[in-house]
């Protein structure tokens, strides 16, 4: 009992780091993207009043991956987003390989059940969206 | 307003409320929609979005930092993410087919009813139970460092629990909210785990929860960059500051802070939707 607690601790400080790196990561994405897009047009004017969806750039993995690539500074900012996004994600996979370590094949059932839902959303949902 | 000001003025708003959210557990989203609707009159969908957003930053920007602490407990969140995770993709599939009124107003009896079972005193039944038979199985009981040690505790109601989870999953994915009172009720109230651990365990699931609605998000166009940028930026920050302070807090003095945020955004978010505010 005391070994597996041990390994918990160890997965759960690795969890830490992963979780930090991927924040990290995720917000100079997005401020690498949002200081040109500052000084571009900062005086221009803003309004998130009405609701008119994003274009179809910035709503797909691969949309934003190729928008980001093409230096446009939203696009930059949504790919930070992106990885934000994909943080979380990263955990519950890094769990199942820690689970799978551990031999807890019934916490890895449970945990490869989450990253199922987790996938869907991001590439399956536009189905029912 | 230009982009400037818009941007800073957002930022500013939002690390004050990645603040909050940090110090309360209730993870800065169920500050960001009211903040960003009534002050900027930012439209609920943008605000949904982007507040779902900084959800996971704050999440995962302070889990980070409980995990250390030694009191989230990794096996309970997992199992509970599937309700949540399952809650939360529902939840996002209906924010297209409800209309804004009834959002907001579904957003304030959220938040008044969260604050209303925070502050009931349960009876402290320290008396030891038997382990509950299915959380045993499920490997859930543990331990966290307290003043006086090492302090173990049983984890009961595991079917409870799990559907309240499945609840706050789908008013997360619903609201664009982090759901933290709600899941901090399913642990803390319903399967008597103790406070620290529920309110960090329930950090730590807020980002998976949130991730699991982001992609539907996404795709409908509700995550606008520019909008989510200073709310992202200012909430992780802001988050990172509150997350020193809830370490050294008492435990009564977090649920009173809790409670009387809550409330007053309810309020405010029900009287909006009742007025036709959105």
């Amino acid at each position: 009992m005391t070994t597996k607690r041990l390994d918990d601790d160890r997965v759960e400080g690795l969890i830490a780091h992963l979780l930090r790196a991927g924040v990290l990561i995720a917000a100079l994405v997005v401020i690498g993207g949002a200081v040109p897009y500052l000084s571009q047009s900062p005086r221009s004017h803003v309004n998130y009043r009405t609701f008119h969806s994003q274009p179809e750039y910035l709503k797909s993995v691969h949309g934003i991956i190729g928008t980001a690539l093409s230096g446009d500074p939203r696009g930059i900012m949504q790919l930070g987003l992106l990885l934000l996004i994909a943080t979380p994600i990263a955990r519950v996979m890094f769990s199942a390989v820690a689970f799978a370590i551990e031999g807890d094949r019934m916490y890895v059932g449970f945990t490869l059940l989450v990253l199922a839902v987790l996938l869907y959303s991001l590439f399956g949902s536009f189905l029912i969206a | 307003m230009n982009v400037i000001e818009f941007t800073f003025l957002v930022w500013t708003g939002s690390l004050v409320a990645g603040f909050l959210g940090s110090l309360t557990g209730l993870g800065g989203g169920v500050v960001l929609v009211p903040l960003l609707t009534i002050f900027f009159h930012v439209d609920l969908r943008y605000a949904i979005g982007a507040s779902l957003v900084s959800v996971i930053a704050t999440s995962s920007g302070s889990a980070a930092a409980y995990v250390k602490e030694g009191f989230s407990n990794i096996r309970i969140g997992m199992f509970l993410e599937i309700a949540t995770t399952i809650g939360a993709l529902f939840g996002a599939y209906l924010t297209a087919k409800v209309p804004g009124k009834a959002i907001a107003i579904i957003f304030g009896i959220v938040l008044m009813y969260s604050a209303y079972v925070s502050r009931r005193t349960r009876p402290r039944t320290e008396t030891e139970q038997p382990p509950d038979a299915l959380a045993t199985k499920l490997k859930m009981n543990g331990n966290f460092p307290d003043t006086s040690g090492i302090r173990t505790y049983n984890v009961y109601h595991v079917p409870a629990g799990f559907g309240v989870m499945w609840v706050a999953g789908a008013l997360s994915g619903l609201l664009g909210i982090g759901s933290g009172a709600l899941k901090v009720v399913a642990m803390d109230q319903a399967m008597k785990i103790p406070f620290k651990v529920s309110t960090t365990t329930s950090n730590f699931m807020i980002g998976v929860t949130a991730a699991a609605s982001a992609g539907v998000y996404l795709s409908r166009g509700y995550i606008d960059p520019s909008l989510a940028m200073p709310v992202m930026v200012g909430v992780l920050i802001g988050s990172l500051m509150g997350t020193r302070v809830l370490v050294k807090t008492q435990t009564k003095r977090l649920r009173l802070v809790f409670s009387v945020v809550i409330v007053l955004l309810g309020v405010e978010m029900m009287f909006k939707g009742l007025t036709g505010g959105f």
